[in-house]
């Protein structure tokens, strides 16, 4: 007797072809534009390089900022019930749907000159965020954070808290238990997060441009630096292009195992 | 120097209400059914659960009253192994046992070198560096309760200390904790449900059932009179001390069991109740251990009855009320009881 299997969907199959090939695509698009013999002094022309660092330094800041504020904000979401709680959840998940351009409007009224707490900024402490690389990173820790927060709290939430009670029976205080267990048993997660928010924090156009402008060597990052090369140097446009989404497979392949699963 | 407490705590579908007390040096084994509340209890008393009312007092310090007084788990002096050991997988096992002293602040070095101490006395020195996942069961176990007792707590609470580990294992590490409970000074509680744990480590019993003591006293005491079907059930057994010869487990008596492979060394003879039967005369047939002795009580037990055999080989049978009838048994008769060999389970204790 023959064993059969299942019929193959072929249907299916031909779809998920041009699905694939639909995201496929643009990157190979990209990938066989670039002048690879000329990317390095492409890439050295003053607006590429003002532009990589500034990316480099706001979205580093940005990333430290989502670990700084992000890790507590999860621990609350996963640890502290209180009325209102998914309320809170869903306002800090926000940014992940929210499209950039409407959180830049956003930031601008928050923090902006006439902004409900940037009037005071300015009035009281002569501080004036917009145009600023303050803005910058603000912006990116805006639409960065929320990928910390989720990834973070759903270690929390996996992690088996009776290490926790463990510790606190050999005499560790809940500031002890945080930092000596807590933290590392999370590490993985926080990583994973850190890293997350920090390809987005790279990639970050629509809320830069609209609160922080585009101003060369202060507010101009790699991604608004594309866009406006794309026109005048198309050829630095590409490359800096290329530099994004070498940074991006690399965070993919440092979360592969968590993220991707096997195979 | 001891504990006394009353504990009343609801939690989901458990109502616990259980008063118990315990002195130095002394092991007391919380035996019950799973859903009784042991763990619960255990978990009040290291203060990772608030009860609802009563009291915990410890060596004459309020712990929990149930209102004002909370003490926090990390200021009791209470050392816990968890059932599944529960060691940190991401420090060493130095680290691990060091955890304790470090929280409550000595010095890193000193620290270390008290754990060092410890696990060279447990026989662990070569592991020291190594992490948690690379020991045995055995030496989890070792290193868990060397991590609970670093600290020199005043009570020390083992949850299922043995359940985490495979058959053939707990023999051995069962000897291996009598040995470390009894080098332990302070008052010892040990949560099971396996009667010979709680035969093999523990002076005193204390058997629960949903979240209600319905039992205390020696292992003794409770074997002979059960209170309830589930205590017969769990510790009924008869447990006969002896050595193993082989194949044959020496008793004080003189009288020995014949059993298939005894090993040799200090033993229990583990024998089930409904596997003794009782003849008015000596049996002829293929059980292999028959022996004389006088019924010392009959007690009914739901719808069974416990007839206990006093004699050489001291045993208790668990017949039907008709064969009491028939047999015309009494107590002070005369009665012979069979064993199969193949009935008697011997552990290394």
């Amino acid at each position: 007797m023959s064993r059969r299997g299942r019929r193959t969907p072929w249907l299916a199959v031909l779809v998920a072809l041009i699905g694939f090939a639909f995201i496929a695509l643009p990157i190979i698009g990209l990938v066989q534009q670039v002048p690879w013999r000329r990317l390095w002094t492409d890439l050295e022309t003053p607006e590429a390089t003002a532009a990589l660092r500034l990316s480099l330094i706001c979205s580093l800041w940005a990333t430290a900022l989502s670990v700084l504020f992000g890790v507590p904000l999860a621990w609350v979401l996963a640890r502290v019930s209180f009325p209102g709680r998914s309320v809170v959840r869903a306002i800090v998940l926000l940014p992940l749907v929210v499209p950039p351009v409407v959180g830049g409007v956003g930031l601008f009224y928050a923090f902006g000159l006439q902004g409900l707490v940037g009037q005071y900024l300015y009035r009281w402490f002569d501080i004036q965020l917009t145009y600023s690389t303050a803005a910058v990173i603000m912006a990116e820790t805006f639409v960065a954070m929320p990928f910390l927060v989720i990834t973070v709290e759903a270690a929390l939430r996996s992690m088996d808290r009776r290490y926790e009670d463990a510790a606190a029976t050999l005499g560790a205080g809940p500031l002890t238990v945080a930092r000596r267990v807590t933290l590392p048993m999370i590490l993985p997660g926080l990583i994973a997060g850190a890293a997350l928010a920090w390809a987005r924090a790279l990639g970050e156009f629509g809320a830069t441009i609209t609160f922080a402008g585009n101003i060369q060597g202060r507010t101009q990052t790699t991604p608004l630096a594309v866009y406006l090369l794309l026109q005048s140097k198309p050829e630095v446009a590409v490359g800096l292009s290329v530099v994004l989404l070498a940074v991006c497979v690399a965070v993919l392949a440092l979360l592969r195992e968590r993220w991707l699963g096997a195979g | 120097m001891s504990l006394a407490a009353r504990i009343v705590l609801h939690l989901g579908s458990l109502d616990l209400d259980v008063e118990l007390r315990a002195d130095d040096g002394e092991t007391v084994a919380i035996l019950g059914p799973n859903g009784a509340g042991k763990t619960t209890l255990l978990r009040a008393l290291a203060g990772l659960l608030a009860i609802d009312r009563g009291l915990i007092e410890l060596d004459g310090t309020i712990v929990d009253d149930g209102a004002r007084t909370f003490v926090p788990p990390e200021h009791r002096p209470i050392g816990v192994v968890f059932q599944d050991y529960l060691l940190f997988p991401h420090l060493s096992v130095l680290e691990n046992v060091a955890f304790g002293l470090r929280s409550r602040g000595t010095r890193r070095g000193v620290a270390r070198q008290a754990a060092a101490a410890s696990l060279a006395r447990s026989g662990l020195a070569d592991r020291a560096g190594g992490k948690p996942h690379e020991l045995s069961g055995g030496q989890a176990q070792r290193v868990a309760l060397a991590r609970a007792t670093a600290t020199e707590p005043r009570l020390l609470l083992l949850d299922e200390p043995l359940a985490a580990l495979d058959q053939s294992a707990r023999g051995a590490v069962r000897r291996d904790l009598r040995a470390q409970l009894a080098s332990f000074a302070g008052m010892r509680l040990l949560v099971t449900h396996d009667p010979l744990d709680a035969a093999a480590l523990a002076d005193r019993l204390l058997i629960l059932e949903h979240g209600r003591v319905v039992q205390t006293g020696t292992f003794a005491d409770v074997s002979a009179k059960p209170r309830s079907p589930y205590v017969a059930e769990l510790v009924g057994v008869s447990l006969l001390r002896g050595i193993a010869r082989g194949d044959h487990v020496e008793l004080p008596s003189g009288a020995s069991l014949i059993v298939p492979d005894a090993g040799s060394g200090e033993v229990l003879a583990a024998v089930h109740p409904r596997s003794v039967s009782l003849h008015r005369e000596q049996p002829t047939g293929s059980p292999r251990n028959v022996t004389m002795g006088r019924i010392d009580s009959i007690e009914q037990l739901g719808d069974r009855v416990r007839v206990r055999v006093a004699g050489a080989v001291p045993l208790v049978a668990e017949i039907t009320p008709a064969a009491v009838l028939e047999l015309e048994l009494v107590e002070g008769t005369e009665v012979w009881t069979a064993v199969k060999a193949t009935d008697v389970t011997v552990f290394p204790v």
